[in-house]
């Protein structure tokens, strides 16, 4: 395959990174994706747009937040320099904030009146909830029964803010079925809603769109370790569920090429154990359509999707997003995988030794630096992206520990 | 396209020569079990049914309501797949010549088959067209286009928010019929207003030749018999559906007399139609 001149050129007019992405939506929705492009085009042409998103990121989010030498982690490990990104500082604690100051202060200028989205850890949905009481907008979150299961803390927090959560109990009642019955939703609800997509998947221009919004990581991260270490970073590493914070983080360095960028995603109970058992799309699955994108997707033979398995509702989803699709197919990031019990592991040497107790996703990316950061030299600078809190986690993990609370 | 010699083009003339409009049914291949779908099939056409829709089950059918979603997943769980859909069909054609039959559904289980070889293998069977929900114009190289080439018709959908603008988007490459649904919304929901279903087809009209189908919403022979006044055809599949749901016993097979009730269904629902110009 020929090395393009710019890994950060996309997508193209329709939408595709190489053959992933695209626009694989009913009729009835297809006005209104194309009137999503046109609104967000004219905003990104309008300073104000970029000044208010500005504003908002950090009077409210609290941004820039830290790249932290982890200290006590690098020591341990014995190997690489290990910097986290502090996305679990944010306003709600994760991430997805970044996405939803973004796309609320879009559907505001689209004159939308309501909103809808999907969630899985709820992460998505609590950030959603958030900048809707913020805007004043009525907001209806799908969310997988089983989920509603292990993530009652966000459940709670999304019903205090104002939102209506919907539970979906079609399916494996997870985060795949959530965002089915969120584009139910939207189809029936075309004139005045606006459906704020959580990750870097979904039809065109979402993946763009919300990749753009999340690239604020990966311009912190730059500035920030040009002032601490006078250089690049050598190494990034992020989970992947829908792939919005890795994008976010790796986007703006995919054309240095000294940087090397590593995908995590989620190994479940095993990768060998079949597709029923793990959400790693890339590492275990293969190209197909779903939610109106090509990308790889957990499926079977007769190209039914199946139900991945991983102990962090925000990593179970059976597809990713087409960016990542293209990334991996011309070698550009490496995706691999960690376990739930790696996961766990990771999890806990979070909390002892930096005092810091991070989201189960967030935990998978460490579980990577873990294995790692230890055959790497001391003058190797690592960036894990710390995508959110473990808060909402200590639930099901205390269940996965055998401990009563 | 007066060039088009295939089922639907000939069937939609006949109907037209007859001056009534036609009944389009929709049943999922498989659903509730392959026999009984086979049984369902065959019965269709004596019925009333003029046109068959057979839904291509798929895991994720995200412009489907509730009954439609559970009819896929029976289908699945009897263990339905693209290639046994296709037998259905290869079985019915050895027994009726002429009714059309549109497989409808979503693109990943053609995807996953492979284009070239699903068109090859569907045209085979006695395929006569597709109506894929997911798969918009501006993805008309996916399936669409192949589909032409290979002699299998390619049924767009327009819905209300298909405005003068996007209409002869949507249109260039629609072949057999146009679908018109008469909702913003999920199969098997709320019902249209007459009048702007009127208005709808012949704005359609007004753009294209190809006869115009109706559906979404369509529960009644009463509700058929009133699209019939205004389109070229009705298309009936959540309420079908449901008479298949309500036929099943509480471990979800089939009880006696399923077939002949949905069959009776499909009688009263064709009598609205045909009664619809009298
Ligand atoms: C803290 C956290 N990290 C990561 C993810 C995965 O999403 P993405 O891959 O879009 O970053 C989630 C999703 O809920 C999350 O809550």
């Amino acid at each position: 395959m020929t090395r393009p001149n710019t890994y950060r050129s996309g997508p193209d007019e329709r939408g595709h990174f190489g053959i992933y992405g695209g626009r694989f939506v009913a009729e009835t929705l297809m006005p209104l994706i194309l009137e999503v492009e046109k609104a967000y085009k004219d905003a990104k042409a309008d300073p104000a747009f970029e000044g208010e998103i500005r504003q908002q990121l950090k009077q409210y989010v609290g941004r820039p937040n830290p790249l932290y030498y982890a200290e006590r982690l690098t020591e341990m490990l014995g190997g690489a320099k290990i910097y986290f990104k502090r996305e679990e500082l944010n306003h709600t604690g994760a991430h997805k904030i970044n996405n939803c100051i973004g796309q609320i202060l879009l559907a505001r200028r689209m004159g939308k009146k309501r909103i809808i989205a999907e969630t899985g850890a709820g992460q998505h949905g609590v950030a959603t909830a958030t900048v809707c009481a913020l805007y004043n907008m009525p907001c209806v979150i799908y969310m997988g029964e089983t989920d509603i299961a292990r993530q009652q803390p966000n459940v709670f927090r999304m019903k205090l803010l104002g939102a209506e959560v919907v539970p979906v109990t079609s399916g494996a009642r997870t985060l795949k079925d959530a965002m089915n019955e969120a584009l139910r939703d939207w189809v029936t609800n075309v004139a005045d809603t606006y459906y704020l997509i959580g990750t870097a998947a979904g039809p065109h221009p979402y993946p763009m769109m919300v990749r753009d919004f999340q690239s604020v990581i990966g311009d912190e991260v730059r500035t920030q370790m040009q002032e601490l270490e006078g250089r690049l970073p050598d190494s990034l590493v992020a989970c992947v569920g829908g792939g919005s914070n890795a994008i976010g983080l790796f986007h703006p360095f995919l054309d240095e090429p000294t940087v090397q960028m590593i995908a995590v995603e989620a190994a479940g109970h095993g990768i060998e154990k079949g597709p029923l058992e793990h959400a790693a799309s890339i590492t275990g699955g293969r190209p197909g359509v779903l939610h109106g994108n090509r990308t790889y997707l957990l499926q079977d033979e007769d190209g039914q999707i199946l139900e991945g398995h991983s102990i962090s509702a925000g990593l179970d989803y059976p597809g990713v997003g087409p960016e990542h699709s293209w990334l991996h197919d011309i070698g550009r990031v490496e995706y691999v995988s960690a376990t739930d019990q790696e996961t766990l592991d990771a999890f806990q040497l979070c909390a002892r030794t930096e005092g810091i107790i991070p989201a189960l996703e967030s935990a998978h990316a460490l579980a990577e630096i873990v294995k790692r950061a230890p055959k790497l030299p001391k003058d190797h600078l690592m960036v894990l992206c710390l995508s959110g809190r473990g808060d909402k986690d200590i639930f099901s993990v205390a269940q996965h520990l055998g401990v009563k609370l | 396209m007066s060039t088009d010699t295939g089922r639907i083009a000939k069937r939609f003339a006949a109907l037209k020569a007859e001056g009534r409009a036609g009944l389009v049914t929709f049943i999922t291949a498989g659903d509730p079990d392959l026999e009984t779908c086979r049984a369902l099939l065959d019965g269709l056409p004596a019925a009333g049914a003029d046109l068959i829709e057979l839904g291509l089950p798929f895991s994720d059918p995200m412009a489907d309501g509730p009954a439609i979603q559970a009819a896929s997943l029976r289908a699945l769980h009897a263990g339905t797949t693209a290639r046994k859909t296709l037998d259905l069909v290869r079985g019915f054609r050895e027994r009726d010549a002429d009714t059309p039959i549109i497989l409808m559904g979503y693109f990943n289980p053609i995807h996953a088959y492979g284009v070239d070889r699903f068109l090859a293998d569907a045209k085979g069977a006695g395929v006569d067209g597709l109506i894929i929900v997911d798969l918009p114009p501006e993805e008309d190289e996916e399936l669409c286009i192949p589909a032409l080439k290979a002699g299998v018709n390619f049924i767009r959908l327009a819905t209300p928010t298909t405005d003068e603008k996007r209409l002869p988007t949507v249109l260039q490459n629609t072949s057999g019929f146009v679908y018109y649904v008469s909702i913003a919304g999920i199969t098997g929901t709320a019902s249209a207003d007459n009048a702007a279903v009127g208005a709808a087809v012949d704005r359609l009209k007004r753009h294209t030749d190809l006869p115009v189908a109706v559906g979404f919403g369509i529960k009644t022979p009463e509700q058929a018999a009133n699209i019939a006044r205004v389109a070229d055809a009705a298309v009936v599949g959540s309420a079908i559906v449901t008479r298949i749901a309500d036929g099943l016993d509480a471990a979800g097979k089939a009880r006696p007399g399923l077939v002949e009730d949905v069959l009776g269904f499909v009688r009263d629902l064709a009598a609205g139609v045909r009664r619809a110009r009298g």
